[in-house]
């Protein structure tokens, strides 16, 4: 058989890994024994391994959405309706370092933050600036903010009932994934449960209220970024997924109530054929989980939706124009894996701001993919190929193992305080790290292959000014709104976080009130405290 | 050029009379860094830290030693950050010593204990030390000890040793702490793990943690039947229920640590307990005088190797040293 | 007990700023340990008052700081007058991060020993350590 003729034919003796970039072993060959059996598998069909819809990219292509941030609400509205006006449908806001930590602009951390990785935003006045002029009930948006992201969903449907546009009309995404920041990008405030209540009661509010926003986008990203493989990314993405289900049942709501809107983002990263056997195998685990473990009925409930960024990580600082192919083969794993809208990355991400062309590149990739590539015009490709059908089901096999193992703990939160993820994490990084030093993985450029140059890395420069601009319309903020209503508003939150009422319409009295993010989430730390986290290394 | 704070950045010299003078009144003077420094020599067994001590000793002050063990995860940091705040609302001043293994192959560590402990950080009445185990292997109580006198010294009222995992070294931390405390959950699987190692017998109190998930109240239950079988002389450990994380629990700990330490001088085993300790040590400072001694006795002996091959047996050159390098 | 010729160089590990990328910095903090050295992980958000603190209570020789959020201006330089209000300017500090040409010259300096940017095989900050504490342990 062929294994007698591989074994006697010339092999490489470079010493470089032959497995995937997760460690998963591979072989040199796989034939028609290797093809799983099973009933034959189709797009649009249960369990949606070969993609949700029936006509693929041929009924619609993924959409383009290129994620950026820039320092004040002004300087972002002004970009935003120049986007709007060259015909971008989505907006897509990042926040600072200190908006994303739930804090005000003027607290003593946030000293050299503010504005420096996205907007800074303390009130409803700050929101008011960004979306002014942009009518909310045309667009859609997507918000990446975790901890304190009910307050800025509240901040939103403020400022969109200023300007007449009902909270049912409002579309959009909140990133909301509490979960993956205790695993991996740690921006967390409260312990775990407290969390978890938030979350639920922004899933419970808006599946009644806001039944078109998207509330949670259960990410990987962050998880593969931190380090993960891509089975781990995989697992501990989908069984926060089950986690949100599980909390949301016992809130006593209904599966097909909120299912639908649940919504995924995951990583592209460099190994081509493990990431697209990644994207299959998640529609296949969740689908059938969601059918068979939680009783789904709706099709929409089965069908795993996911959003896609190119692996920031696998970006090098050195010959940085190489990160425009990299990127290209990502895109290419993520749109042969069925994504429903992607993020490029630029190649001069990894320097820091990326420039006007690094950044028109990174989307032209994306059409290039769409118009020339040809990948769009056949639904699920590689669907049958031996290799990416074997590799579809070992990815799953290894994945249902970390929910074994994660039952056998007690569950996310327990195995997130035990540290368990963390370590997963910790060790993958390290053992991949320990393989690029040894030469067992080369990185083009930076272990291998390397030129003497000069990459200047320049990143954005804030206006030191902005800081304190910032702090002072803060100032005249707390200065001008009425201070009895924002109190009340305040303590009636307070109370409300020590009981079991839902949060929001008490998160939304206190941002009409003009309540600072900062003050909302004080009050909330009043009543569940905060959270640090074991030392995992 | 920076100007090194005392002579100590690569190349200090600490048998130089001028170094100790100046470290000892830093230390007098309220220098935390200097406490820090001392302990790093006690930690390295340098010889220089016996004349240190010495010097202090009309500074002399006892501290009261609590000591925390338990297997991972159960959540002894937290206990100990809830206790260490207690005390602090008390304005009593607290030290921690926290100790994690080193590698047994590099002799690196990674020691996270003082994660746990962020929100005493900048509070100068919290003292927070890791300690890795190097070299320790059976001196980790002799290097606690001296250490905790430092402590006590410098105005540490209160000293918690912690310690990480199962094995040796928390069978060390109770031969150095006044009140044991031996941390559990309800997932007993860790307290069978306890009584492998002989720790039922070490504890002053148990505590139960986590006394709001599943299996808690039967946990207690097989503690006590447990307990039972391994009866303790005129003190019955008590089992306490925390929920560290919300802070429940801890004022009854504290308690209980406040009863072993009446019962302790009740008795007069305070008092009995020091003298064991003392003596211990004073065998373990002997023993370490002497190796060191008998080192530099070796080393300065060129003569040795001739004379050891001309006996054959070490014994005749052994007593000789012991006679002429230590006895003097 | 043996006295060891080798002292143990004992590393505070610290992330400073707001952002909790923590990736680079356990990768460092392992890679070190492998080599022998004691390092203090001090975890996320570290003010630059708290990473101070630390190197003294610790007795540290060196402080290793990683940012990301880009603030590395403001707080790399608050750790060193930090440490210089603390009369312990004898500590020695690097640090890690996406950090331009220019920014290292100014870093360097105002008194911070190395910068490490992406990249960096951790041989070169094991290296550069061993270099800097020739007799230390590690």
């Amino acid at each position: 058989m062929w294994q007698e003729d591989f074994e006697s034919a010339p092999a490489r003796d470079d010493g470089v890994e032959t497995s995937t970039i997760s460690g998963i072993p591979l072989q040199p060959l796989y034939t028609k024994e290797d093809l799983p059996r099973r009933e034959e598998e189709l797009p649009g069909r249960f369990p949606y391994t070969r993609g949700i819809h029936p006509s693929g990219y041929r009924g619609r292509l993924w959409t383009m959405r290129q994620f950026s941030g820039f320092a004040t609400a002004e300087e972002t509205n002004r970009r935003y309706k120049y986007l709007l006006a060259n015909g971008q449908t989505g907006l897509s806001v990042a926040f600072d370092m200190p908006t994303l930590m739930g804090q005000d602009s003027d607290a003593p951390t946030s000293r050299g933050e503010v504005g420096h990785c996205g907007v800074a935003i303390d009130s409803l006045a700050d929101m008011e600036t960004l979306f002014s002029g942009i009518p909310l009930g045309e667009i859609t948006t997507s918000m990446t903010i975790n901890s304190p992201a009910a307050i800025l969903l509240c901040m939103y449907i403020a400022v969109a009932e200023k300007q007449g546009v009902p909270a049912a009309a409002l579309g959009g995404t909140l990133q909301n994934d509490i979960l993956k920041e205790f695993i991996a990008q740690k921006e967390f405030i409260f312990p775990p449960a407290p969390s978890m209540r938030l979350v639920v009661d922004s899933i419970e509010y808006c599946a009644k209220e806001v039944p078109k926003w998207n509330t949670i986008s259960i990410s990987g990203y962050h998880i593969r970024e931190a380090g993960s493989t891509a089975v781990q990314e995989l697992a501990f993405t989908l069984a926060d997924g089950m986690a949100y289900v599980d909390a949301c049942l016992e809130r006593g709501m209904h599966i097909d109530d909120f299912a639908p809107r649940l919504s995924f983002f995951f990583d592209a990263h460099i190994d081509f054929f493990e990431e697209i056997a990644k994207f299959r195998a998640a529609r296949r685990i969740w689908a059938r989980y969601m059918r068979e473990r939680y009783g789904a009925q709706q099709e929409r409930s089965w069908k795993l939706r996911f959003h896609t960024q190119t692996a920031g990580v696998s970006l090098t600082a050195q010959q940085p124009e190489l990160n425009i192919a990299r990127t290209a083969i990502e895109a290419m794993a993520a749109v042969l894996g069925g994504t429903q809208s992607l993020h490029t990355n630029a190649m001069d991400e990894v320097l820091g701001l990326p420039t006007d062309k690094a950044a028109r590149i990174a989307l032209r990739t994306q059409q290039m993919l769409a118009y020339e590539s040809g990948a769009a015009n056949t639904i699920d490709p590689l669907g049958g190929s031996y290799f990416v059908e074997a590799l579809t089901d070992e990815v799953e096999r290894e994945a249902e193992a970390y929910f074994r193992r994660i039952d056998e703990i007690g569950g996310v939160i327990p195995a997130i305080e035990a540290g368990f993820f963390q370590k997963e994490i910790a060790d993958a990084a390290f053992r991949y790290q320990q393989e690029l030093e040894q030469k067992r993985r080369l990185m083009v450029g930076v272990n291998e292959f390397m030129v003497d140059e000069d990459v200047p890395i320049d990143i954005l420069r804030i206006d030191p000014r902005l800081e304190s601009q910032q702090a002072e319309r803060l100032r005249e903020v707390r200065r001008k709104r009425d201070q009895a209503r924002c109190t009340n508003a305040l303590n009636s939150l307070r109370k409300a976080a020590a009981g079991t009422d839902n949060l929001m319409p008490y998160i939304l009295e206190s941002v009409r009130a003009y309540a600072t993010e900062g003050e909302i989430m004080q009050s909330l730390i009043d009543v569940f405290g905060i959270y640090t986290e074991k030392a995992v290394v | 050029m920076t100007t090194p704070y005392i002579g100590w950045a690569s190349d200090e010299d600490l048998s130089d009379k001028s170094n100790q003078k100046d470290l000892i009144e830093k230390f007098r003077s309220g220098d935390i860094r200097a406490l820090a420094r001392m302990i790093t020599l006690v930690e390295r067994r340098d010889p220089s830290i016996r004349q240190l001590e010495e010097s202090l000793r009309d500074a002399h002050k006892p501290a009261r030693v609590t000591g925390f063990t338990g297997a991972p995860g159960t959540g002894k940091s937290t206990i100990v950050d809830a206790v260490v705040a207690l005390l602090r609302k008390q304005d009593t001043p607290v030290a921690v010593l926290a100790t994690d293994p080193n590698s047994p192959f590099t002799g690196g560590a990674i020691l996270g204990d003082r994660i746990r402990m962020q929100r005493h950080a900048l509070d100068p009445k919290v003292f927070i030390r890791s300690m890795g185990a190097r070299g320790h292997l059976g001196g980790l109580s002799l290097a606690s000890r001296e250490a905790i006198r430092l402590l006590g010294s410098f105005g540490f009222a209160e000293v918690i040793l912690e310690t990480v995992g199962v094995g040796q070294s928390e069978l060390e931390v109770a031969a150095v702490a006044d009140t044991t405390v031996v941390v559990l959950t309800p997932n007993l699987g860790d307290s069978v793990q306890m009584i492998k190692a002989g720790i039922l017998e070490i504890a002053s109190i148990f505590v139960v943690n986590k006394a709001d998930i599943e299996g808690h109240a039967r946990a207690v239950t097989e503690l006590r039947s447990m307990l039972h079988l391994a009866p303790k002389g005129g003190w019955k450990p008590p089992i306490v229920a925390t929920v560290a994380v919300r802070g429940e629990g801890i004022d009854e700990l504290w308690e209980a640590v406040l009863a072993h330490r009446r019962h302790l001088e009740t008795t007069g085993l305070a008092e009995e307990q020091a003298a064991r300790r003392l003596r211990n040590e004073t065998a373990e400072v002997a023993a370490e005088l002497a190796r060191e001694r008998t080192r530099r006795a070796l080393e300065e002996d060129p003569g040795l190797s001739e004379r050891l091959l001309r006996d054959g047996t070490p014994y005749r050159t052994a007593e000789e040293i012991l006679r002429t390098r230590v006895d003097n | 007990m043996a006295s060891t010729a080798v002292r143990p160089v004992r590393i505070i590990v610290a992330k400073v700023g707001l952002d909790g990328h923590d990736r680079g910095v356990k990768v460092v903090a392992r890679a070190l340990r492998d080599a022998g050295y004691e390092v203090i992980y001090t975890g996320l958000r570290q003010t630059p008052e708290m990473v101070v603190d630390a190197a003294l209570q610790e007795d540290a020789q060196v402080i290793g700081l990683s940012i990301h959020s880009g603030a590395h201006m403001t707080l790399f330089p608050a750790v060193v007058a930090e440490l210089k209000r603390r009369k312990a300017t004898d500590i020695v500090v690097f640090g890690g991060g996406i950090i331009p040409d220019d920014d290292i010259a100014t870093l360097k300096k105002q008194g911070v020993a190395e910068i490490f940017t992406p990249g960096t095989p951790l041989q070169d900050i094991v290296g550069w350590l061993r270099k800097r504490f020739p007799d230390g342990g590690g």
